[in-house]
């Protein structure tokens, strides 16, 4: 069954070198269709009657795609319509060479059954392989690949299915086209099938435009430079006159991106790019090369704000202004300025936003506004226009072509009607690429079986504290409790004390679907009155949760410490735990500050803040930073869950317990873990900032004859505490505010693949996360490897393989950025319904940053940030004047700086309904001209004053 | 760049092959009059000829020799040509140094060395195309020649490498799969008695997993065994055509 056949390959690598590769041919490559007499496949994917309502074949067939209609059609592929596709090999290892995340579509869609697509394996098989001739490119010899087995295929289904079964080739290549028909297979275009299947026009808005179409819509202008080849690129990058790099567009400035160039030494450079033939066709998050302009043309970042408001008018006009770079004069503030010659790799994925419904009405073409305000707005052509127009929709970008304007895309799916909360909160799930399916059956059969109990082979292996006064503090209404507390006094006079931590990886298990499951969202995500679990229900709020008078079983950490919280003894166990009593942070300060209570639990809650106190003086005096952040809460309406009020999080003496023996118990595990696998511990690091970093918070503090030290933590802990000017109480928090936008994000990694461990923030040598398996995959991982070390668990082949671990801690890194920033948007957008409720509201705030044509306002009671602005597009503003030092600006007569306090206005602007925004606009001071009058405001809105 | 698809979906290799199947073994014995015993095998694109002499009387410092075996002496060598950059190969590098050592250690529990006490049988193998698994197909070579030479053996000693790849053994590597990233595993095996000879691993790799891969190579040994018996009965049938038997 094995027919052999040696060949000779030959590539080159560098240098000249032949490479000589055996190449098996078989006879024992099935080709999958249910209706096949001869192949003794077991299993098969392909159906006997497989119709279609094409009219243009209107027998049973099968269709075979080539390469370039799977890498553009692959959202018309994927909809359930199409069937009984055979994918070739030649077209998979194309694809996959080609682009990673189409190919990853590709095989979902393989391995979904419904859809009956089959993989023929065509390079191994006997009859459908052929060598590349002399003179032949690669794409022609596939292109040939292709069609051979085409033809295989129809022979084959002649002689072994029954009469009218075809195969029907799929091209949109002219040549290929030409000479498939050349040699009597049934070829169409893409297109051409597609609108042949009449009871599906949908999905004729989903077909990508392919080249020939786009000369159709655009004028023949050229607005943008050629792209240069990927040969260029790289010799280019090769010798040093390109730079690659990922590219950012500005979120406030469309004009405007910064590419990240990852250099030698680990830490990367920025580079700025100004004006639209600079940003020459980039998107944001594409791999692009780009030339460093001469160093007389370097610009500053134009600190303007400046919003792509180009009307659905097209193309001309405009250009002019947009393509002028804006100068900036202050030749210190200039940075390395260039300009994209080429892109290496496309990031596309489909965008979230809304229709611009073309002002000509029977026009099919629109534009269409991403909810992302970084990506370009994109053409798309649909005949449901009327349909989309005020609904959320999905658009992919099929090219960009160097006469248009704007990129071309095609329809992808629509989400619901815009502004709907369900249609948003999908769409900021959607934006973030948070998973937030419901959970799969195979993800849900590997929950234990109800009703459970603790079994005694479980009590055998653990150590049981069910007589332990145990404790739960957690916010109000929180569900996954994942940590509990005690602390007694030894006969020794010593205090032990223990953080009982949920035992989710009892539960869940490595390897099974459940675990991938989880390892792949990564996190929980709270939104506003929504969460995104982790793990299913059952788990996270019953059986994990370590609700009080239940028997649960618990992952323990427990000390012996002296009444100064010295740590004499650590030791880990697995164990059973009976919590008395789950409190919320109020309910436990009360019980701590109630002098006549003397329960067992109260005096537990008094014997931990105490120690609690010790350890966050002394973390303090190694230089642990306390930042600030304002948090929201919302008070949501029980029955339509629209916020009633908004109030910035309180934060208790009780909070900063439990925090304190988290962060204990964090790195007490960090430092077991790291002892017994040096090579695969699972921990977490913060690194130090960048000097430039503090740049903006220096200038600040100094503005207001405040010194802040940034060489070491410690040193800009102290700057912070004695930050203090007199009569502004709130400049300390304002200050930390700013200190904490010039942190570095804290990251995930694997100890065998990193040196420096240094966790910044908290000034520890080291530091994991052990404490909420309940909500984040890294403890899971984190609690199997301590239950190794301990001997209470076994370990698995991926526990071990750093690249693995390393693969999982990206994924997790990726994923706790995403949820913290979908997190935001649905803080902003339940803000943006609080102000829609309430109407018109005047606030004082303070200014955070000035910008060269606005300022950007914090109003501290709510949290709130906004911009006013003061140039408007349609009247010519008032003259200002923006000095890079300081930073200020001046406005007529009035000079911003930053700290200053403000009084606006406050209103929901719903003009754009895609981008629903806050307005703020200024009351005082009074600048003729520029600030609004309050007497606008209805007075009973008007609220009491904010006492600092 | 996306790296090699060691294992595709549908089950193929790299070079059409599945992942339990070897390469195609073809070997000829007694393809040199003068040495004692010799053989020359291919398996895929990697061929060796090994030679056997002996066994004689020690040379060089008597010391060497043990009373109550024979001393067997192994010497690996790659030929300059036999990878894709031509490059000097100077004897006693390190890699071959311990090929060398290797090849002894296994040549040593399967030949029976206690019927020749205070002699010597050296084994001579050359690589003269290198397309993955030398080790084992040195092996399976020496075998051949010193059944050619007439040295009792306790068994033929077969050996395989297997490779692990998402989650499956891979058996008999080739050159583009061993550069990878795979942890592979050297076996050689008195295939009869089910006895190791020699077993090397050099990778990372799962406890967990061993018993399977271990499993694949014991598989893989066996059916190389099934073709050099075969070898050697079809050689013994010409030998015997040709003394008139």
């Amino acid at each position: 069954m094995l027919k052999s056949k040696t060949f000779v390959k030959k590539t080159r690598s560098g240098g000249v070198m032949k490479i000589v590769r055996e190449h098996y041919l078989r006879d024992d490559i099935w080709c999958g269709s249910e209706a096949c007499t001869i192949c003794k496949q077991e299993s098969t994917v392909l159906e006997k009657d497989a119709c279609s309502d094409s009219t243009i074949c209107p027998y049973p067939h099968y269709l075979i795609p080539d390469t370039n209609v799977v890498l553009h059609q692959i959202d018309v592929l994927e909809d359930p319509v199409i069937r009984n596709v055979i994918i070739l090999q030649t077209v998979l290892q194309e694809v996959r060479h080609r682009s990673a995340p189409i190919y990853k579509r590709l095989k979902d869609i393989i391995h979904e059954k419904e859809k009956h697509f089959y993989t023929f394996t065509n390079e191994h098989h006997r009859d459908t392989f052929i060598e590349r001739e002399p003179g032949e490119s690669a794409n022609d010899r596939n292109d040939r690949a292709i069609r051979t087995s085409a033809d295989w295929y129809g022979q084959h289904l002649k002689t072994a299915g029954p009469d009218g079964l075809k195969v029907v080739l799929l091209t949109n290549d002219q040549g290929n086209k030409q000479k498939a028909e050349e040699s009597g297979l049934l070829v169409h275009r893409f297109e051409e099938y597609i609108k042949s299947l009449i009871a599906h026009p949908e999905l004729v808005d989903r077909l990508a435009l392919s080249n020939d179409d786009k000369n159709e819509i655009t004028s023949s202008k050229v607005l943008f430079p050629e792209h240069l080849p990927l040969s260029r690129i790289q010799a280019g990058i090769k010798a040093g006159s390109f730079l690659q790099g990922t590219f950012r567009a500005s979120r406030d400035n469309y004009l405007e991106a910064t590419v990240f160039i990852q250099g030698e030494s680990e830490d990367g450079t920025e580079v700025l790019i100004q004006g639209l033939q600079n940003l020459n066709r980039a998107v944001h998050q594409d791999v692009v090369a780009l030339q460093l302009l001469p160093r007389n043309q370097w610009v500053a970042p134009s600190s303007v704000v400046l919003q792509d408001e180009g009307a659905a008018k097209d193309d001309n006009g405009d250009e002019e202004d947009e393509g002028k770079v804006l100068i900036s004069t202050a030749e210190t503030a200039r940075k390395p300025t260039g300009k994209v010659v080429g892109i290496i790799k496309r990031n596309w994925r489909p965008f979230c936003g809304m229709l611009n419904v073309s002002q000509i009405k029977e026009s099919t073409r629109h534009l269409f506004t991403p909810a992302d305000r970084r990506i370009p707005r994109i053409r798309i052509e649909t005949r449901q226009a009327s349909t989309l127009a005020g609904q959320r929709i999905m658009v992919a970008i099929d090219g960009w072509p160097k006469d248009s304007r704007y990129p071309n895309g095609h329809f992808v799916r629509s989400l619901g009607n815009a502004g709907e909360k369900d249609t948003e909160q999908e769409v900021l799930l959607l934006e973030h690429d948070v998973p937030h399916q419901a959970f799969s059956q195979a993800v849900l059969s590997y929950l234990p079986k109800m009703p459970w109990a603790i079994t005694p082979e479980d009590m055998e292996k653990r150590e049981d504290l069910r007589n332990l006064t145990v404790c739960s503090v957690d916010p109000p209404g929180c569900t996954d409790i994942d940590d509990a507390l005690h602390c007694r006094e030894l006969e020794n006079g010593n205090l032990e004390v223990g953080v009982h931590i949920a035992d989710v990886s009892h539960f869940i298990r490595p390897g099974n679907a459940l675990d991938r499951e989880a390892a792949n969202r990564g996190t929980t995500v709270y939104l506003c009155g929504k969460r995104i679990d982790m793990v299913p229900e059952l788990l996270s709020s019953n059986l994990c949760s370590l609700q009080s008078t239940v028997d649960r079983l618990a992952f323990s950490c427990i000390w012996e410490m002296t009444h100064e919280a010295e740590i004499l003894k650590t030791r880990f166990t697995k164990s059973v735990i009976n919590s008395k009593a789950s409190l919320t942070y109020a309910e436990a300060q009360m019980r701590i500050d109630d002098t006549t209570k003397n329960d067992s639990i109260t005096k537990n809650l008094r014997g931990l803040n105490k120690l609690a106190k010790i350890l966050k003086r002394r973390r303090i005096e190694k230089g642990a930073l306390t930042l600030s952040s304002l948090e929201v809460r919302f008070h949501m309406d029980s029955e339509t869950h629209d916020p009633i009020d908004l109030q910035t999080k309180e934060l208790q003496e009780t909070n900063s317990m439990v925090e304190e023996f988290m962060l204990l118990a964090n790195i007490s595990v960090a430092q077991k873990i790291y002892d017994e696998f040096s090579e695969c511990a699972l921990l977490r690091k913060h690194p130090a900032p960048p000097p430039s970093n503090y740049d903006i918070l220096m200038k600040a503090a100094k503005s207001k004859h405040v010194d802040i030290h940034t060489d070491s933590a410690k040193a800009l802990a102290d700057s912070l505490d004695v930050a203090r000017v007199d009569g502004f109480p709130y400049f300390n928090t304002l200050l930390r505010i700013l200190a904490t936008r010039c942190m570095m994000q804290a990251v995930y990694f694997c100890s065998g693949m990193d040196s420096d461990f240094h966790h910044y923030g908290l000034a520890s040598p080291i530091y994991t996360h052990f404490t909420s398996p309940i909500r984040r995959y890294a403890d899971i991982i984190v609690h199997r490897l301590l239950a190794v070390a301990i001997g209470a668990d076994s370990t698995y082949p991926d526990l071990m393989d750093k690249q693995k671990q390393s693969a999982l801690c990206n994924n997790l890194n990726y994923r706790h950025k995403m949820a913290q920033y979908a997190q935001r948007s649905s803080v902003a957008f339940h803000t943006q319904l609080f102000f829609k409720n309430r109407g018109i509201l005047n606030e004082e705030g303070f200014v955070l940053f000035v910008r060269k044509n606005a300022i950007i306002v914090l109003i501290p009671k709510f949290g709130l940030e906004g911009t006013v602005f003061f140039d408007s597009k349609d009247k010519t503003g008032p003259k200002l004047v923006f000095d890079e030092e300081g930073p200020t600006l001046m406005v007529e007569q009035h000079t911003f700086h930053i700290f200053d306090k403000v009084k606006v206005t406050i209103s929901l602007d719903d003009t754009n309904i895609q981008h629903q925004k806050i307005r703020m606009s200024l009351i005082h001071p009074v600048i003729p001209g520029v600030s609004v009058s309050a007497s606008d405001i209805e007075p009973q809105t008007k609220k009491p004053r904010l006492d600092h | 760049m996306a790296g090699l698809e060691l294992l595709s979906d549908q089950g193929y290799r790299l070079d059409g092959r599945k992942a339990s199947e070897l390469r195609k073994v073809q070997a000829r014995m007694g393809v040199f009059a003068q040495a004692d015993g010799s053989a020359y095998l291919e398996q895929g694109n990697t061929k060796a000829l090994a030679v056997v002499y002996g066994p004689h009387e020690i040379r060089g410092s008597r010391s060497r020799a043990l009373h109550d075996r024979a001393v067997i002496n192994c010497q690996y060598s790659m030929a300059t040509f036999s990878t894709a950059e031509r490059k000097r190969r100077p004897h006693g590098d390190r890699k071959s140094t311990e090929m060398s050592l290797h090849l002894k250690q296994t040549f040593e529990a399967a030949v029976m060395t206690q019927l020749f006490p205070r002699s010597q049988i050296d084994i001579y193998v050359k690589i003269l195309q290198s397309d993955g698994g030398n080790y084992s197909v040195c092996v399976n070579a020496a075998t051949l020649a010193v059944i050619d030479a007439g040295i009792p053996m306790r068994d033929y000693v077969c050996a395989c490498t297997v490779g692990f790849v998402d989650e499956t053994p891979l058996a008999d590597l080739c050159y583009a799969e061993e550069s990878g990233r795979v942890s592979s595993l050297a076996l050689a095996l008195l295939p009869r008695g089910g006895q190791i000879a020699l077993l090397q691993m050099d990778a990372r790799l799962h406890q967990d997993h061993l018993e399977t891969l271990i499993e694949a190579a014991m598989t893989a040994c066996k059916g190389v065994s099934k073709v050099l018996d075969e070898v050697v009965r079809q050689h013994l049938q010409e030998a015997s055509v040709l003394t008139g038997e």
